[in-house]
């Protein structure tokens, strides 16, 4: 096998290459796109990843269990609880540890917001990629992020950040939901769910997105399969396959929700499936507040030495439903108190796997709204 | 865990061993043994491709799933450290591609008839593969890749 | 007041005076998209310049401007980069010399100053293919092209529906179109004169590049496209002129739509000419911050499918009217 660039070749004459470099307004991040046109239609696409590799994996061979839970918030930086809630996941698995039952709840409430905060960002980010920054899709944006700075704000009142909220700890949750926010918590969905008709009306009902999102990126169910790709966009191919629902952690088992699918696999159904996603989500955090049992977040020994924490040898793989995807951790411990070897399944990695299949035979637009449909976050792709 | 049924087929046919989150496999029988799983068994959604480093071998792990029966089982092999190459299951099934490509690049595990053998997370001319044992933590960053118009600066 | 403006001083007087309202209006419509925007959007807008409403923002924006580098690349075709940006200023703000300010008085009073004026709104689209073409760039080169298919397509039926006025009024001289509004403005006209206004909206917006049509400077996927590589003055002059043909063809359609310069005594003629302008141009930014871009063969397939047929069968309909009149 051989390393060597990539040489961009035009093999006809009228073949554009075009590069959607890492810097560019609607690539979601530092993504580059090699695209082979033939006047508009795309005709190869090759995407180049990797400006963002922090190396993750190798940090965690180095650094102890309990010091690891917030360095994996960087990764999918959308959806930061539902990184370090999958490794806690796999740590307590492995471990045997127990997590109080209030902590479990507490850790899908924060999972909950923090999906609706997402899919608010990939709403927004979706207007912008299709109507451009001066135009109709900044009015969007603007609008969902308007919903999102309230939810950020709630965030920051629970746990002292609007964002990285390190708040899984392994054995339970870091902080607790008292009266006075859970009433508040209460009332911004409400706000939010108030809200969503009219971002509805900006984008789903409008025909000019329905024909730019219709038979637009379609991923068959055979293709979904085999290269793997997960979340609402997996779900929008006709594959009801939520981890929610198939391996059930923290407080889901519970909790009372349908999986949201489609069967088109366009951009317009996995626009849908999101959208429909957002007022479960909403609906969730109002369940839990509801439902909160009582008791401790928090019941194992105070660490005097945080690298005392040894897990036992062994393998194991957990996951969790983050807004793009499954997102899992495949954990080899030797038995020391530091992972020999940790992987981690990031969803926009698989998801993106997608673009050299479906891009081909679109047009330059509609790239960006395929792009924009799939949600991929970089950090994510590349930890 | 993976349904022990799929495991004693595995066992059976591919001489396998079984260990807490799926079969090993010899290394020889994974193409043969993931067409099976595929093919026969349903186990057609592609989860996650994962390179470990042990003292005397690398591992590659894949994991598949069956949808319909909510089953992940993990199909491992193991590579000798001075020959480190595989069979590469990229046309088995399309999502290993990515995977495989990040195995090459972190761990220098080389996939035989891989559709597109190139790194994907670390500069195309990067010497090493960072996620090997060997390779220290604290490898001057000072490296930077030699440009045309700098053709000193590669170390 | 026609007997002072007769004559070569006239004319260079009146000429500098319209020019001069034109850019003021240009720089100040800058101001007014902004700050409309802005209030759509659950912002503020221009806020600090010209404390407190941002008065002073165009002025800073053009002195920002003019204290850049410029930059051209090396591999620019160096006559046609420069040339760009003049080709599309020049013929919009040459079409402000064609609308009548008052009875008779325009600076070019021609028989035939409606066709002239389309004619020069036609030449931008020389100017932005030939800034796309000459920056040597590909992002421009994809945006030329689309500029050239859209651009060229959408000027049928636009000119289709502005011949409803001209039928109408039995005229090509845009002083006699006004003044056969006294009675009632063209886009009263039942039918005919809504779906020419309607048509000619829809045109202007592509001419203009405004979402949902504004697919030739599709900021999110060509990245500011045929002026990427413009800096400086150049990137200035980009920037005022696509304002200025807005706001030309804004007036030319107040002109022929909306009766011009007519309207109650209590203000002057031009003061009317220019709240018209100002309300079809709020109207169009009102359009253009709410809705997404279209796909260009999209774009392309509702003007042959749908604007031109219309627009013909609108020709139809308004010349046999007239016939039997």
């Amino acid at each position: 096998m051989s390393g060597g660039p990539i040489e961009v070749v035009e093999r006809d004459f009228g073949e554009l290459a075009l590069n959607m470099g890492p810097q560019h307004p609607s690539t979601h991040g530092v993504l580059r796109l090699v695209l082979h046109l033939s006047g508009e239609t795309v005709i190869k696409a090759i995407p180049v990843i990797g400006y963002l590799h922090r190396g993750v994996e190798k940090l965690s061979e180095h650094l102890a269990y309990d010091q690891l839970a917030p360095v994996y918030e960087r990764d999918d930086y959308l959806a930061p609880t539902a990184n370090s809630n999958a490794y806690v996941l796999a740590v307590e698995r492995l471990g045997a540890i127990d997590v109080p039952r209030r902590a479990k709840w507490l850790r899908a409430f924060v999972s909950e917001w923090q999906r609706v905060a997402s899919h608010l960002v990939w709403l927004g980010t979706l207007g912008l990629d299709l109507g451009g920054a001066l135009g109709g899709g900044t009015t969007l944006y603007m609008y969902c992020f308007r919903e999102r700075e309230k939810i950020l704000d709630f965030l920051e009142e629970l746990t002292g950040t609007r964002y990285h909220t390190n708040f899984n700890l392994i054995g339970g949750a870091r902080y607790d939901l008292d009266k006075t926010s859970a009433a508040k918590s209460d009332a911004l969905a409400a706000s939010v769910e108030a809200a969503l008709p009219e971002l509805w009306a900006m984008s789903g009902s409008n025909p000019i997105f329905q024909e730019r999102t219709r038979n637009v990126g379609v991923i068959s169910k055979d293709l979904a399969q085999g290269v793997g790709i997960t979340g609402p966009t997996l779900r929008a191919s006709g594959i009801a396959y939520d981890v929610r629902k198939a391996a059930p952690y923290d407080a889901y088992g519970e909790l009372n929700f349908d999986i949201v699918t489609r069967t088109a696999g366009d951009a317009e159904a996995r626009f849908q499936v999101r959208m429909d996603e957002l007022a479960v989500s909403l609906k969730l955090v109002k369940q839990i507040v509801a439902g909160l049992p009582s008791g401790p977040i928090f019941t194992r020994k105070p660490l005097k030495n945080p690298k005392a924490t040894k897990l036992p040898k062994g393998e194991i793989y957990a996951a969790v439903e983050s807004p793009r995807g499954e997102l899992g951790f495949h954990i080899v411990s030797d038995g020391t108190a530091k992972p020999y070897r940790l992987k981690i399944n990031a969803p926009s990695f698989k998801n993106l796997q997608i673009v050299p299949h479906i891009l081909p035979g679109g047009l330059v637009a509609d790239v960006v709204a395929i792009l924009g449909s799939l949600d991929p976050v970089l950090g994510d792709v590349d930890r | 865990m993976p349904a022990p049924e799929i495991v004693a087929v595995l066992t059976s046919r591919f001489s396998a061993a079984s260990f807490a989150l799926g079969v090993e496999v010899p290394a020889a029988s994974l193409l043969a043994a993931l067409r099976a799983l595929r093919d026969v068994h349903g186990y057609r959604y592609y989860v996650l491709g994962s390179g470990a480093e042990t003292e005397s071998s690398f591992e590659v792990a894949h994991a598949v799933r069956n949808i319909e029966s909510n089953d992940t089982l993990f199909v491992k092999v193991r590579v000798p450290k001075d020959a480190p190459e595989i069979d590469s299951i990229a046309f088995v099934y399309a999502g290993a591609e990515w995977q495989e490509r990040e195995i090459w690049d972190l761990f220098g595990v080389s996939f035989r008839a891989h559709p597109d053998p190139r790194r994907i997370l670390m500069p195309d001319d990067y010497p090493g593969h960072p996620l090997r044992k060997s390779f220290a933590m604290d490898t001057p960053w000072g490296y930077r890749p030699a440009t045309p118009g700098n053709p000193e600066a590669g170390s | 007041m026609s007997a002072l403006l007769t004559g070569w001083t006239g004319a260079v007087v009146f000429s500098v005076a319209v020019l001069a309202v034109a850019m003021t209006c240009v720089a100040y419509m800058t101001w007014l998209e902004r700050k409309i925007a802005a209030r759509m959007q659950n912002r503020i807008g221009p806020y600090e310049v010209g404390f407190p409403h941002g008065w002073l923002q165009p002025i800073a924006d053009v002195t920002k401007l003019l204290i850049k580098e410029d930059i051209t690349p090396r591999a620019a075709d160096s006559l046609l980069f420069n040339l760009g940006p003049i080709l599309v200023v020049v013929p919009a703000l040459v079409g402000f010399a064609f609308i009548p300010v008052g009875r008779g008085l325009a600076i070019v009073d021609h028989a035939y100053s409606f066709l002239f004026f389309t004619a020069f709104a036609s030449l931008t689209l020389l100017g932005v293919f030939a800034a796309g073409w000459s920056s040597n760039n590909k992002y421009a080169l994809l945006s030329a092209l689309r500029m050239v298919a859209m651009a060229a397509s959408y000027e049928v039926p636009m000119i289709l529906s502005l011949l409803i006025p001209a039928l109408l009024s039995g005229s090509f001289q845009l002083t006699a179109v006004v003044e056969a509004q006294r009675g009632l403005w063209f886009i009263a006209y039942p039918v005919v004169g809504q779906v020419a206004f309607g048509v000619f909206l829809l045109c202007a917006l592509a001419e203009g590049n405004k979402s949902p049509l504004d697919i030739l400077d599709a900021e999110s996927e060509l990245v500011a496209a045929y002026n990427v590589e413009y800096s400086r003055i150049k990137f200035a002059l980009f920037y005022a002129g696509e304002y200025a043909h807005t706001l030309a063809i804004c007036s030319l359609a107040a002109t022929v739509f909306l009766g011009g310069y007519l309207g109650p005594a209590f203000l002057p003629g031009v003061v009317w000419l220019m709240l018209k302008c100002v309300i079809l141009f709020v109207l169009i930014l009102w359009i253009r911050w709410s809705l997404m871009r279209m796909r260009i063969d999209q774009a392309i397939r509702i003007n042959w499918m749908f604007l031109l047929p219309a627009a013909l069968a609108n020709l139809l309909i308004a010349a046999s009217w007239v016939v039997r009149k």
